[in-house]
């Protein structure tokens, strides 16, 4: 088996500047690997650090302690190492990210945000269109809203075109931050497609899913992630 | 591997007994978008002057790499060879549109003139593309022959992007670029300025105060300081996991952007 | 004929005189650049010829001859006075012939018939600087020369053409000089502007006001600016000259009545009475 993004010894503290440099520990020592065509739920209850470890996975967050490594263009590449540059060149290539909520970009259409990473990948804009326009209406989100900035869309369309945005560049890496949060059972039922069809492609997943139904039915491995006791 | 197109180690330059830049690095590579934040008085706009070669360091050196991949030395490199550059490879878009423009030449003469200042002697040729950028900038193509003086403020900030990206440089400064405009016309510059840069692949070295334009388009960014860069990083990892006390500070002191 | 002996020899004291020959010197070494010189004070207020005046001052010898024209008339008030000053100072004979001349002032023409070999032509120049509508800054119109960036001067052009659909610029037309420097002709009519090119005469240029001399050496290429698709074209007004009926020079149109009827003559008065005197 392949794998394509574990961690070694993975830490996390924040320290708070403004409060007198309180020191927030929120990771500690996660050994983690995730393989090609696994869909790794993180289980724990709230607060244990699952959100903190989905960012610094991402590079959102820069990890302290430990390392995290990722597989990319045939190569093992240390993400936790890797400067700015290479962080974008491993996002736009092989890591994806979808978030709860959409960061809307002025005046751009719910079809260009989704088309927008394709692009970067270096496919046509033709096909990149074609194939954002196809995931789009998968999520039932109706074709004449495409065209649409999705700033005055609702959240639940809002968290479709962040989903189709997340599926449409294929990435062999994927981050799922409650996907299916704000979505009825319809769309539920479009976003586990989308996740089994991933893992079918050989795509590894790693996801936060509140919903238990929907984590039975995608995850194929649960990863604990501890809480961790207070610092003195 | 790509080269930088721009690379500068251990800039020092004081004026009197202010230090206006300690020991300051940078890298720019091709097609990066690049925002230096920090607060009036934290060396940023200094830096852009250093870096545009329209100021000379005490100490430290710009290096500055050609199309033909030739690294060049900015200040040593005379003003003729400068100014060649600064109107072919390189741009710079200043805050306030009339230090940018000719507000006494038409829209389609402000466009036209950097084609002219490298050699475009056809003046059908001269306006097809004139009348191009404007439309890429989102200007009426009616107004061509209009002066700049009868254009609103977001008008002319996008006229001196047009008449600024009209030579495909690889590189342009921008100076608070969205400085002194309303809120609605800001965000359709910046969505404008993301739209072009990323479509001509050119890198962008942003100066700005406002943190939620530099999110919106910066791939990296350079927190300065009293003439220091105290952070730098990926943009969204620099303003949602900030390390040095004074970012935390910016970060914080931020509306949700 | 002797000159005045209450004056030095061509009004101006021998150290002017020679530090404007280098002056002159210099301009010619460097075709069209704008050489800056000590104007002296004349007996006469600027925009009268100042600057050409002082040139032709320091060039003339005693066995040269001089025409000197204004708007291409020999017989005008500057022309006549500027004429009777160096007769007076200089002592040296004088014509209206601009086949005779050596030494040809003028202000606002070239005359019609070539200039040869061996003959100056002195520019009376109001303003040097081409640019000077376009970049109000001296230090900045000084580095634009240096650096032969005269980008500006074409989005000039290009504004004519926006504007009137061709170049508007009748007078004063912007010329390169030796593919090199840009610069201001003087306010001669754009119809002269040809003539300058490859001409076998000196071209000296002066400015009193602005204290600036400039040069085109002989056979020198001068260029006058235009647009692959808008080429320049040289103005003339389509008419014939009412004394000679000359169909190829430069004309003025006279207003001859209060019912407002016009006609067209010769702006140059020698080229003109060449042509009728010999049916006379």
């Amino acid at each position: 088996m392949t794998r394509l993004l574990w961690t070694e010894g993975l830490g996390k503290t924040f320290q708070l500047h403004l409060q007198g440099g309180l020191r927030m520990p929120v990771l500690e020592n996660v050994q983690m690997v995730v393989e090609a065509g696994e869909c790794l739920a993180l289980s724990g209850p709230s607060g244990a650090g699952k959100s903190t470890l989905m960012r610094c996975l991402y590079g959102n967050y820069g990890a302290d302690h430990g390392r995290i490594w990722i597989r990319h263009e045939g190569a093992d590449l240390e993400l936790s190492a890797a400067d700015a540059r290479a962080v974008r060149e491993v996002r736009r290539r092989s890591l994806g990210y979808v978030s709860q909520f959409l960061r809307v970009i002025p005046r751009v259409s719910a079809l260009d945000i989704v088309a927008e990473p394709v692009i970067a990948q270096g496919v046509a804009r033709a096909e990149a269109l074609r194939r954002a326009s196809e995931l789009l209406i998968r999520l039932n989100l109706p074709e004449r809203l495409h065209g649409l900035p999705p700033a005055t869309f609702s959240g639940g369309e809002q968290q479709r075109v962040n989903l189709a945005r997340g599926f449409a560049p294929r990435y062999s890496v994927m981050l799922l931050d409650e996907p299916t949060a704000s979505l009825d059972a319809a769309n539920r039922e479009a976003v586990i497609q989308l996740v089994q069809e991933a893992r079918a492609a050989g795509t590894a997943l790693v996801g936060i899913f509140h919903d238990t139904d929907v984590r039975d039915r995608v995850a194929t491995r649960l990863f604990h992630v501890q809480p961790i006791r207070e610092a003195a | 591997m790509s080269f930088p197109l721009l690379e500068a180690q251990g800039l020092i330059l004081r004026f009197g007994t202010t230090t206006a830049l300690d020991d300051v690095g940078i890298a720019v590579h091709p097609g990066e978008v690049v925002a230096i934040v920090g607060e009036s008085g934290s060396g940023k706009s200094t830096l852009l002057r250093v870096l545009s070669g329209q100021l000379v360091p005490a100490a430290g050196q710009v290096t500055y790499r050609d199309a033909q991949g030739q690294p060049h030395l900015l200040h040593e490199m005379g003003e003729a060879a400068l100014r060649r550059l600064m109107r072919t490879d390189w741009g710079f878009v200043h805050q306030n549109a009339r230090d940018g423009l000719r507000m006494g030449v038409s829209a389609g003469g402000n466009v036209g003139e950097r084609l002219m200042a490298i050699g475009a002697r056809h003046y059908g040729d001269i306006r097809a593309q004139a009348t191009e950028w404007l439309r890429r900038v989102e200007i009426d193509e009616a107004r061509i022959d209009h002066l700049p003086r009868t254009f609103s403020g977001g008008m002319q900030q996008r006229l001196q992007i047009a008449r600024t990206l009209v030579s495909r440089p690889r590189l342009v400064f921008m100076d608070e670029p969205t400085g002194g405009l309303d809120v609605s016309v800001q965000a359709r510059l910046l969505d404008l300025i993301r739209g072009l840069a990323s479509e001509l692949n050119i890198a962008v070295l942003l100066v700005t105060h406002d943190i939620a334009a530099a999110r919106l388009l910066a791939h990296r960014l350079m927190v300065m300081r009293h003439g220091r860069v105290v952070e730098q990083g990926l943009t969204d990892r620099v303003l949602d996991d900030p390390q040095h006390p004074y970012t935390q500070l910016l970060v914080s002191s931020v509306l949700a952007a | 004929m002797s000159h005045d002996p209450g004056y030095n020899f061509a009004y101006l004291d021998e150290g002017t005189k020679r530090m404007i020959r280098r002056t002159l010197l210099k301009a010619v070494a460097i075709p069209g650049h704008q050489v800056p010189f000590g104007a002296r004070e004349m007996p006469l207020p600027y925009g009268w010829g100042t600057g050409g005046i002082q040139v032709t001052a320091s060039i003339l010898g005693r066995d040269d001859t001089l025409k000197v024209i204004d708007q291409g008339a020999d017989d005008t008030t500057n022309a006549v006075s500027i004429r009777r000053f160096f007769a007076r100072v200089a002592g040296v004979r004088t014509t209206t012939r601009t086949a005779e001349a050596t030494v040809i002032q003028t202000r606002h023409r070239i005359p019609e018939a070539p200039l040869r070999e061996g003959q100056v032509i002195v520019y009376q120049v109001p303003m040097p600087e081409p640019l000077f509508r376009l970049e109000p800054r001296l230090a900045e119109t000084r580095r634009m020369h240096a650096l032969a960036d005269y980008g500006l001067m074409h989005v000039k052009l290009y504004e004519d053409i926006a504007r009137h659909g061709h170049v508007s610029t009748a007078y004063n037309y912007p010329v390169m000089v030796g593919g090199r420097y840009l610069m201001s002709p003087s306010p001669i009519p754009a119809f002269d502007n040809p003539k300058m090119d490859h001409m076998p005469a000196l071209q000296l240029f002066g400015a009193g006001r602005e204290k600036k001399i400039y040069a085109v050496p002989p056979y020198t290429s001068v260029r006058s600016l235009d647009f692959e698709d808008h080429p320049f074209r040289p103005h003339r007004a389509d008419g014939t000259c009412a004394f000679c009926g000359a169909r190829d020079s430069y004309l003025d149109e006279v207003v001859c009545d209060d019912q407002g009827s016009r006609m067209f003559i010769c702006s140059d008065t020698d080229y003109c009475e060449s042509r009728w005197e010999p049916e006379q």
